[in-house]
């Protein structure tokens, strides 16, 4: 059923219908609605979940991987600083194979303290070995829940998922969302079954050291399993078209991308700005389309490699930079690109909230056709 | 001089909602500062993250604004590094107790020469009012939505536990003592610990029957009773109310202290 609803209210109830046994969350701007929604909906027993108001992030996602370790699906919010003090935490839960579903309402990082939006916090844990997906609008960050948790605990892969919007844009803006009915989510989403859990009746021990004779296996698994989401995250996402008719099954969505001559890469929000600054550029008479990333992990880069094959250019939009480098996305998709001839040029904008309009995106495109790009965008040179 | 010379006026208007208890402990911290006669460019401010993490940007000394609960390991550094500068710490009962309280004993362990004010409004504030380990069993927040069901932390009993050389409590409700109280944790080296009790009109009274910002400020004045009063209580074995404030000192002593100037 169609509902006006706030981002932040409709992933709530998305996570309510996933029915998450354990919840542990801290409060941070701008997760606070959802995990507030929760605490709600447990207390009014809507939701037949434990809720634990932990003392920090570093308990929360603790808790989280306490719970899931012992059998139960679990569930936790965060952002930013928070997500950054999960960060030993994350290889912790995503190295015992557990398949925790956390939300990141995207925001900056300090210093300097910013609570705006860009994309710095989940890129920064690109290499924590967690499922990532973004959404573009509500619509998206609802559907990627129910998605997410069938993929993260899927026997071929048991990995741990982020499902991230952009803080304020998307958390705190209400749209129409057509959310699913508990039946609906039940058919799709069965109860959690663990592979292994802890078990008194049948002892085992999770994150035990491994030596050297071991410890790159490990990893290599680890990275076999992220391999075989892209299979499990297709089928999941076309069962969900089939069953309600919205298809998740492509990692990458293109947009008006077939005949153009400069190709657009975005994630989040932006897409949607990008898509009419596309609009508005092809009534121009210009070749522009977008390929938007929904899954940055697993990389789809044979997926980007097949979608711009065709295309004179790329243009990334990063709203997060690897200091030294250049934004994430631009450099995975130059990697997935390697060998062939076209420019793929990247650019960090938006960075700590700064808007993004439909004028900039012109304008980039503009400096792809010139050749100009890996830089920032939209500098106010008159601080500097 | 006088204590508003402290104030960093260009930053005015402040963040505070109308009301709010921490503009009254600022104040009587930068009074007490004023009676020590410390120099602005010998005193730093170091604060996390929260509405009571805000008040160094509203002073104009030297600040360091850190993550949120990791002011006081901040701070050690500041004071070992500079241990003639007196190095003050604004804190809340979020960022002390819940996400930063390991730091919490540990400073009070380690006994370092700093001064700590923390603004205790029993709630997450600057996030929206969710609970927070000093929030009362029973008492009402947007985590807690029929009451909080978790035992809260007496923060005076944590320090002496873990071995701060001055502890006290007040309230917005008790200028002149607390205002007594921040200076004479000043004057004493080691960690000095002043808990204040402050009212948090938006995010905790309007959830828990305070009406008014008065009411709250009018439930510190009559529920406060003095810590030697309560020990006597204690000793004679009468009850004491549930929801009793516990003011006063509640120790001032001598245990070796870290961080003092060569
Ligand atoms: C690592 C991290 N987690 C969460 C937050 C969000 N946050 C900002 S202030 C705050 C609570 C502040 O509570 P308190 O310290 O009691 O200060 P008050 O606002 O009540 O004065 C929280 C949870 C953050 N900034 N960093
Ligand atoms: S939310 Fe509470 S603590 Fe924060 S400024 Fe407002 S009244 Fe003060
Ligand atoms: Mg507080």
């Amino acid at each position: 059923m169609l509902e006006i609803t706030e981002g932040s209210h409709a992933v709530a109830k998305a996570v309510k219908m996933s029915r998450p046994q354990v919840i542990a969350a801290y409060p941070i701007t701008p997760q606070t609605h959802i995990v507030e929604t929760l605490a709600d909906m447990v207390a009014d027993c809507e939701l037949d979940a434990e809720y634990i108001t932990v003392e920090s992030e570093f308990s929360a996602l603790s808790a989280c991987l306490g719970a899931s370790a012992a059998g139960s699906r679990t569930y936790s919010a965060t952002t930013s600083q928070g997500l950054a003090l999960m960060f030993e935490v994350c290889f912790n839960v995503s190295g015992m194979r557990l398949p925790v579903v956390m939300t990141i309402a995207n925001r900056a990082l300090g210093a300097p303290l910013s609570i705006w939006n860009d994309q710095q916090d989940s890129i920064s844990l690109r290499d924590c070995g967690w499922l990532q997906f973004y959404a573009e609008d509500n619509q998206e960050a609802t559907d990627l829940h129910y998605i997410a948790y069938k993929v993260a605990e899927n026997p071929e892969v048991l990995l741990p998922a982020f499902v991230c919007f952009d803080g304020f844009i998307l958390s705190h803006t209400y749209e129409p969302v057509d959310m699913l009915t508990q039946e609906d989510v039940d058919r799709f989403l069965p109860p959690y079954k663990p592979v292994q859990k802890l078990d008194a009746d049948d002892p085992i021990s999770m994150g035990m050291y491994a030596t050297p004779d071991y410890y790159l296996e490990f990893r290599y698994e680890h990275d076999q399993a992220m391999k075989r989401a892209k299979n499990a995250i297709s089928k999941a996402g076309k069962e969900f078209g089939e069953m309600f008719g919205r298809d998740y099954s492509a990692l990458v969505e293109g947009y008006r991308v077939e005949d153009a001559e400069t190709a657009i890469i975005a994630i989040g929000s932006l897409c949607g700005t990008v898509k009419d600054a596309i609009d508005e550029m092809r009534t121009a008479g210009k070749k522009v389309g977008l390929l938007k990333i929904r899954c940055f992990r697993p990389f789809p880069a044979d997926e980007i490699r097949d979608a711009l094959s065709h295309v004179k250019r790329v243009a990334v939009l990063d709203k997060n930079i690897s200091v030294g480098a250049k934004g994430a996305v631009a450099i995975e998709v130059r990697d997935a690109l390697y060998g062939k001839t076209m420019p793929v040029l990247g650019y960090v904008l938006g960075l700590g909230g700064r808007d993004v309009r439909i004028s900039d995106i012109k304008n980039i495109v503009s400096l792809a056709e010139s050749g100009k790009g890996d830089q920032f965008y939209g500098l106010r040179t008159e601080v500097l | 001089m006088s204590y508003d010379e402290w104030l960093r006026q260009d930053r005015l208007p402040h963040i505070y909602c109308a009301g709010c208890g921490n503009g009254t402990i600022i104040n009587c911290t930068l009074e007490a500062i004023d009676g020590m006669g410390w120099k602005k460019d010998e005193t730093i401010f170091v604060s996390g993250i929260g509405c009571s993490s805000r008040a160094p940007g509203y002073i104009v000394t030297d600040s360091l604004h850190t993550t949120h609960g990791r002011a006081l390991p901040f701070a050690t550094g500041v004071k070992m590094a500079r241990p003639g500068f007196h190095v003050v710490v604004f804190t809340g009962d979020g960022d002390l107790a819940a996400i930063g309280g390991n730091h919490f004993i540990h400073a009070c362990r380690r006994n370092i020469d700093i001064t700590v004010v923390c603004m205790n409004n029993q709630i997450y504030g600057m996030t929206g009012g969710q609970g927070s380990p000093t929030t009362p069993m029973g008492a009402l927040s947007t985590t807690t939505p029929f009451g909080s069901a978790e035992p809260a932390f007496d923060l005076c009993e944590l320090a002496i536990a873990a071995g701060a050389n001055y502890v006290a409590r007040w309230t917005s409700y008790h200028v002149k003592e607390l205002t007594k109280a921040v200076k004479v944790g000043m004057e004493t080296p080691g960690l000095s610990f002043i808990e204040a009790m402050v009212q948090c009109p938006t995010n905790y009274g309007r959830r828990n029957k305070f009406r008014q910002v008065l009411d709250q400020v009018e439930y510190f004045r009559s529920h406060s009773m003095m810590r030697l009063k309560y020990l006597q209580h204690e000793e004679r074995g009468e009850p004491v109310p549930d929801a009793t404030i516990v003011v006063g000192e509640f120790v001032n002593r001598k245990r070796p202290v870290m961080g003092l100037p060569k």
